[in-house]
């Protein structure tokens, strides 16, 4: 298995639908030379970082001269940039005129520092928006922004607003997550790299060494939710529907997450609900924990995912990719991912999680065709491939 | 088979763009199916192809998958699932066939439409970017082996796009197994393959069976 650093545009041939790689191949070859710039604030961590990571050396394999900068900012500008994040999220925060004017600072600044010629340049996120007022001439400049825009705090909205419109042009990752605008607004869905160590095939063996490892038992079917442990990822409606399930099936829950942030979290309720039911674990995850992942999610029976609120909740992917059934939330991205009855279930309440559960432990070969036809709609649709063919299409229709 | 001109196979890259229109009740989606752009019409019917799950069973287009999981509206839903999205001459067809669906849909509603549950109806448009893929056909056991391996996306640009927008009379490939090949009983039977097969999968299936069954004949 070729590791990240190393991975080719043709190590997807094996795992990426029929003759989707010589079309790319062939795409490329069409839209070479032409230079694609990508800014973002960060070239370590989350799900944006590693897409790249990879898209990157892909997209100049096939001729599209491609680069990837990062905006350098003071500790502060990390701080306003975060906080600004959460306002777009809609959660309310406090964003003055001067971290506005901070945000604009540091953007002048690594405007006189970076490269901004390109035949498209793809801004990602919140931290770099304002790098459009600094634009040269030529080129076209898109606002890549991935998560949810529906309702922004409208007070920074009616500030930044007008900066977006300077854009050409908007990327959102789902309709729902869309703002009202002026300039066109295309859709690219999120994608996982099936190649990943979180992703990547993992032999019996491998998979049990972690799971020794995490104090995870294989005696049972395996119940598994992933995700932090705070309410608005509801681990606790997850205990509650297990404790349905458990009335009438011997079954193991795994709830996995990080380490808990600091406030907000329900960490400790969670391991009180748990220490009264030796079939309930807690794992908290070592940090960068993607083959401990990979593991829990190829020993999974049933993968549930019932966040309250969630962005796009890429997790339900990585589920389906390992051919596992997921009942899932109605919140964020998570139903455009699934179809309801052929790859798992899509519910609203912890009886409605629990009643789907039942349903397909007590219908075994239902569990391995879900898990199969799962694995067949990300490989159609939410592979890293055709995110790569998503951005040489915007490419291609916005330079022609 | 010297001489014949040879099929090049093109494929597409697709591009999905967000408009400006929203429907929350089936009076707001008669609205603004009358005045939605064309590319947003195919978008929402002949193009569901291009990003379909498996499962032949599911509505057909996302107006009927709307109306039966935001709106509740079972009726409509199944009204919407009937309407030919794959009609023989333009999609201004489907969106007058849709709007009268609607519109009869209202006229009879004991009460009131029902307003979305959920998400209302965000229409988009597609933009397609037509690629040589690099293979070129000369004979019939090309075509086959072709199709075979090539991108999905050559498949709908050749049968859907080709027969549906640009009117190209019955498809690129029946066109060329009459023209160049001089087949025109074999381009009836591909001209005749239903894409209401439930994916660019199984339509490819279908048109590797026609033509393996026809090699068969010729070889025997």
């Amino acid at each position: 298995m070729p590791t990240a650093s190393l991975v080719r545009l043709d190590d997807y041939r094996e795992v990426a639908p029929r003759g989707s790689m010589d079309f790319l191949l062939r795409i490329g070859e069409r839209l070479r030379g032409r230079r694609l710039l990508h800014v973002s604030v960060s070239r370590y961590g989350g799900e944006i970082v590693e897409v790249l990571n990879r898209l990157v050396p892909i997209l100049n394999d096939l001729g599209v001269e491609t680069r990837w900068e990062i905006t350098i900012g003071t500790a502060d500008f990390d701080v306003i940039t975060r906080a600004v994040g959460r306002a777009l999220a809609g959660i309310e925060q406090v964003i003055t005129e001067a971290m506005l004017g901070r945000l604009r600072d540091t953007c002048v600044e690594n405007a006189k520092r970076l490269q901004l010629e390109a035949d498209l340049v793809m801004v990602h996120e919140a931290g770099p928006l304002l790098l459009v007022d600094e634009r040269p001439g030529a080129g076209h400049w898109v606002w890549r922004y991935h998560r949810d825009l529906s309702s922004p705090q409208p007070q920074l909205w009616n500030a930044l607003r007008p900066v977006v419109h300077k854009y050409d042009a908007v990327v959102f990752s789902l309709p729902e997550f869309a703002a009202p605008l002026s300039v066109p607004r295309f859709l690219v869905l999120p994608s996982i790299d099936p190649l990943s160590e979180r992703n990547r095939e993992m032999s019996r063996v491998e998979q049990t060494t972690h799971l020794d490892r995490l104090h995870v038992p294989r005696d049972k079917p395996l119940l598994l939710q992933v995700g932090p442990f705070e309410r608005l990822h509801d681990p606790l409606g997850v205990i509650n529907a297990y404790r349905l399930v458990k009335k009438h099936h011997d079954v193991r829950l795994v709830l996995a997450g990080p380490p808990p942030a600091p406030g907000g979290d329900v960490l400790a309720e969670v391991q009180d609900a748990a220490s009264h039911d030796a079939d309930v674990s807690v794992v908290v995850l070592p940090p960068d924990p993607q083959s401990e992942l990979n593991a829990l999610e190829r020993a999974a029976t049933v993968v549930i995912q019932k966040p309250l609120k969630t962005d796009f909740g890429i997790e339900v992917l990585a589920a389906m990719w390992k051919g596992k059934p997921v009942i899932g939330s109605m919140a964020g991205g998570i139903p455009f991912q699934m179809v309801f009855g052929v790859t798992g279930f899509t519910v609203e309440t912890v009886e409605g999680a629990a009643f789907r559960i039942r349903h397909l432990l007590s219908n075994p070969e239902l569990i391995g065709r879900m898990g199969a036809a799962a694995r067949e709609h990300v490989r159609r649709n939410f592979l890293i491939t055709r995110h790569l063919g998503d951005y040489l299409a915007l490419l291609a229709h916005l330079t022609k | 088979m010297t001489g014949v001109a040879p099929f090049t196979f093109l494929g597409c890259l697709e591009l999905r763009e967000l408009t400006a229109h929203e429907a929350r009740d089936a009076r707001e989606f008669l609205a603004e199916l009358q005045r939605v752009p064309a590319e947003s019409i195919f978008c929402h019917t002949a193009a569901v192809l291009l990003h379909r799950p498996v499962l032949p069973e599911a509505y057909p287009n996302d107006f009927a998958l709307w109306a039966a999981t935001e709106m509740s509206d079972r009726r409509l839903a199944e009204r919407l699932a009937a309407v030919d999205t794959f009609p023989s001459d333009s999609i201004e067809g489907v969106r007058e066939e849709l709007v009268a669906t609607v519109q009869d849909h209202l006229q009879h509603l004991q009460v009131a439409a029902p307003q979305t549950q959920g998400e209302p109806f965000r229409f988009l448009q597609i933009h397609l970017v037509p690629v040589p893929t690099g293979h070129q056909a000369r004979t019939l056991q090309e075509l086959r082996d072709t199709i075979a391996e090539v991108d999905v996306s050559a498949l709908f640009y050749h049968i859907i796009e080709a027969r549906y927008r640009h009117g190209r009379g019955r498809g690129d490939f029946a066109e060329w197994v009459e023209t160049a090949v001089g087949r025109p009983d074999l381009a009836d039977r591909l001209a005749h393959i239903d894409p209401y097969v439930g994916s660019l999968e199984r339509l490819r299936e279908r048109h590797l069976s026609v033509l393996s069954r026809v090699l068969e004949e010729v070889r025997a």
